[in-house]
């Protein structure tokens, strides 16, 4: 598989980017965030997305969706992170989809892809519980009762929980906080009693939400894949998860960079334009050749999920650990080579920076993903 | 099964019959390889047999076309094979600047009469060659370089001195840069001529490095007398072939931390510095740096990969080996940074046996010059900026 798009590939782009830039520019995200938006993204915008196909991109064909891969929702996403416009894309329709496609049953694929695909229904995944994210800890109780399952525990930083319809959520039915095994996966409603959902209002102006779950009751078939055996299935969709969020993140990395790149040919300074500058010049050429290797990573990870999902593992936590420090360069170059002007709110690369932070805490930073992959290959 | 498939079973079957056992062993010096040469010696029958089997199958260079000692394989195939290769931990058969830097510049810009004469035996490993770029006073500024070659009827007569030629007191021939109009500008009055440095009028002196090595010299032409056809491409035109062979020499020193590859530097650090229960590295900041290096590898990798991809569909920027031959040398060097520190006190042995006369420090200094030679970091910096990024200033 060559590393570069196909014809497809980059047409998906074209259209993913004509729509975002042209409806979503970052402006989009600073009116949500200055007007205090409820809801935080534009329904009207994930319908027009739902239009186009994107909601159902990984939805396998005979639910209503696309049944496209890894690439192509990192496509998406690298669009999404261009213009850093808030949507449940991540948690819907790349999340929530690959749990269900991967581990559902017929009767839970069939009651929930459909409504995903056609933008009726939003999902989010909660996982982590604690500051790092570290699923093997998960605490969440979810004791045998009656038919099913009670849960009791709490959730941070549940990407778009406020907004979901329905909830993943992983727990423990077994084992102690850090064993693989006794994890299982819930289908649960935001609805059901019990359920708390304190919307988190975040740095990055996205949406977040912390869920506490009080005696919460849940039926024997909204078991998520088989009980105990969570881990597993969970470590695939967190993969995919982390491929997502690399592509978003080279996006987010290489629209701060030609943003600082612009500027470095149009601000003059001591007579001259600041990009004559070698000390500039050879740092914004550093910055490229990172962004350019992170995004061969990246795509290297996309692909490998699609072609070969079970040892995909390592070049996911190579994809996701390089999209994080790529990214936090990009954010911290792209401010101080704006000098002042990069700190003002006023200007947009400050939003690039907050996003990246977000994201590099998502599903593992660098240091977590390094310490995967010396795990991996056993030092 | 498709034919590249079919390609792959036998190139696999193939090379598991005829690469002797030795030749799966990681290099530890640039003497595991064979360097070929008039003069040149294999230093072990394995080498021998490993070289002449390649060779006669056109596998030292394979994507060479067949009628110039080439195995005609085409890109999808040669990948292929270098895949193979690399699975089995094959060393290269033969090490030269003809394959690497000489024969492509030759491929696009010789004349029939120049390829027919000289590529078939960079192939077989008849001649070895060295490069005369680098002058004194002529480094990173290449261009202002000095050697003179003035007319004298079919002939030019050339004067002058180069530096840091590797290898040039066992090359048989030299890739020259001289200037053969000084009144032109300086880009403008270069010319790009292979000589014998059997020639009379050559000489060349050893220059000592901090390795303990003496790979490259001092090189000095007193009126070497080289015949007009042996120019490549056009008369004042060289800087064209110049510039491109060194894409290719920067493409390759990018590379050049693969074709190295040993144990996997976390099993040569667990040696030294031992693990705790959980089979972690006692030393946990030695454990992340190796991680953080590995994980910038594997992008690297993936990036060389893309790299070919992309020139395949037409989608590359002919600066883009700079941006490779930078993050590539700068690597390699953190590589070598980390193989001392695991190693530690008895990473610091320069002459016992045991420590295979010193060769981990002398690689570890070996490596520094990775991002001086073909062009510093700082130069390929400055090429992306102004080439890729289109920043301003001269
Ligand atoms: C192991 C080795 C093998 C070599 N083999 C060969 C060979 O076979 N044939 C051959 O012809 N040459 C060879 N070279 C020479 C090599 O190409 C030169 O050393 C190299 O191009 C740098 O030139 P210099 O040594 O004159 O350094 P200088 O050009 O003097 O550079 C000194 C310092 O100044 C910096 N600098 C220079 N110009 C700029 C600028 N514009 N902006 C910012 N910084 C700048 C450089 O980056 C460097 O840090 C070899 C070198 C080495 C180390």
């Amino acid at each position: 598989m060559p590393l570069v798009l196909t014809e497809e590939q980059s047409m998906l782009r074209d259209s993913a980017r004509g729509l975002i830039s042209d409806k979503a520019p970052v402006s989009h995200l600073r009116g949500l965030r200055d007007s205090k938006d409820a809801t935080g993204f534009s329904r009207d915008l994930w319908k027009a997305f739902a239009e186009m196909g994107f909601s159902g991109l990984l939805v396998p064909e005979n639910f209503g969706g696309s049944g496209l891969g890894c690439v192509e929702a990192g496509v998406v996403m690298e669009e999404i992170g261009r213009t850093l416009m808030p949507s449940p894309f991540l948690s819907t329709a790349v999340l929530a989809v690959s749990a269900l496609s991967r581990g559902g049953s017929e009767a839970q694929k069939s009651a929930h892809l459909p409504g995903i695909a056609d933008g009726s229904l939003l999902a989010a995944l909660a996982i982590d519980e604690g500051a790092k994210h570290r699923p093997l800890q998960t605490k969440l109780q979810a004791v045998r009762s009656g038919n099913g399952f009670k849960l009791n525990g709490a959730k941070a930083l549940v990407v778009d929980g406020h907004t979901a319809d329905l909830l993943i959520v992983a727990g423990r039915t077994g084992g102690a906080a850090g064993e693989r095994s006794g994890l299982t996966l819930f289908l649960v409603d935001l609805k059901a009693n019990g359920v708390a959902i304190e919307r988190t209002v975040m740095v990055d102006a996205h949406n977040a939400a912390r869920i506490e779950f009080a005696n919460v009751e849940v039926d024997a078939d909204h078991v998520l894949g088989e009980v105990d055996q969570g881990a597993a299935l969970l470590d695939g969709v967190l993969n995919i998860g982390r491929g997502a969020v690399a592509s978003e993140m080279v996006g987010l990395s290489e629209e701060v960079f030609s943003r600082t790149v612009s500027y470095l040919k149009e601000r003059k300074q001591f007579g001259k334009l600041i990009g004559e500058f070698q000390a500039l010049q050879h740092r914004a050429a550093q910055l490229y050749i990172d962004i350019e290797i992170t995004r061969a990573a990246v795509l290297k990870a996309l692909q490998t999920l699609d072609g070969d999902f079970d040892r995909a593992s390592a070049a996911v936590a190579v994809a996701k650990a390089r999209a994080g420090t790529t990214a936090t360069l990009a954010v911290q170059e792209g401010v101080q080579m704006h000098g002042g002007m990069g700190m003002t709110d006023q200007f947009d690369i400050g939003f690039f920076m907050k996003r990246a932070r977000v994201c590099q805490e998502l599903f593992g930073d660098s240091n977590y993903h390094a310490d995967q992959l010396a795990r991996m290959k056993s030092y | 099964m498709s034919d590249l498939e079919t390609f792959r079973r036998e190139t696999r079957a193939w090379l598991e019959a005829n690469c002797p056992p030795e030749m799966r062993r990681p290099m530890t010096s640039e003497n595991d390889t064979y360097w070929g040469g008039r003069n040149a010696k294999f230093s072990s029958e394995p080498q021998r047999v490993w070289f002449e089997r390649m060779r006669d199958k056109g596998w030292t260079v394979p994507d060479w076309p067949k009628e110039y000692g080439g195995g005609g394989l085409d890109r999808a195939e040669h990948k292929v094979l270098r895949e193979e290769m690399a699975a089995m931990g094959a060393r290269s058969p033969l090490s030269s600047f003809g394959i690497w830097m000489l024969g492509p510049a030759l491929l696009k810009y010789g004349n029939e009469a120049q390829k027919k004469e000289h590529l078939p035996k960079i192939a077989a490993g008849l001649i070895r060659w060295c490069q005369g770029y680098s002058e004194p006073n002529a480094g990173s500024d290449l261009a202002s370089l000095q050697t003179r070659a003035e007319s004298d009827g079919d002939d030019y007569i050339i004067t002058g001195q180069k530096i840091w030629t590797s290898y040039a007191n066992y090359a048989d021939w030299i890739f020259c840069l001289v200037r053969t109009d000084p009144t032109a500008k300086k880009h403008d009055g270069i010319s790009f001529i292979l000589f014998d440095m059997a020639s009379k009028g050559v000489s060349t002196k050893p220059i000592l490095l901090i390795s303990g090595y003496s790979p490259f010299c001092e090189t000095f032409f007193d009126n070497v007398r080289v015949p007009k056809s042996h120019v490549v491409g056009t008369v004042n035109r060289g800087w064209d072939v110049a510039k491109y062979l060194l894409q290719h020499e920067r493409a390759m020193i990018s590379g050049m931390g693969e074709r190295g590859v040993g144990r996997p530097l976390g099993q040569v650090a667990a040696d030294s510095v031992g693990t705790d229960e959980q089979g972690r590295l006692e030393d946990a900041m030695l454990r992340s740096q190796i991680s953080t290096f590995e994980i910038d590898e594997a992008a690297l990798g993936a990036a060389a990969e893309r790299a070919v991809d992309l020139a395949k569909a037409g989608q590359s920027h002919p600066a883009f080996s700079s941006a490779m031959k930078y993050y590539g040398t700068e690597l390699n060097k953190r590589r070598h940074e980390i193989l001392m520190s695991a190693g530690g006190i008895d990473a610091l042995e320069w002459e016992s046996e045991r420590s295979r006369g010193g060769a981990r420090p002398r690689a570890w200094l070996r490596t520094k010059a990775n991002s001086i030679e073909g062009g510093t970091s700082e130069v390929m910096l400055g090429i992306v900026a102004k080439r890729i990024l289109d920043l301003p200033g001269a």
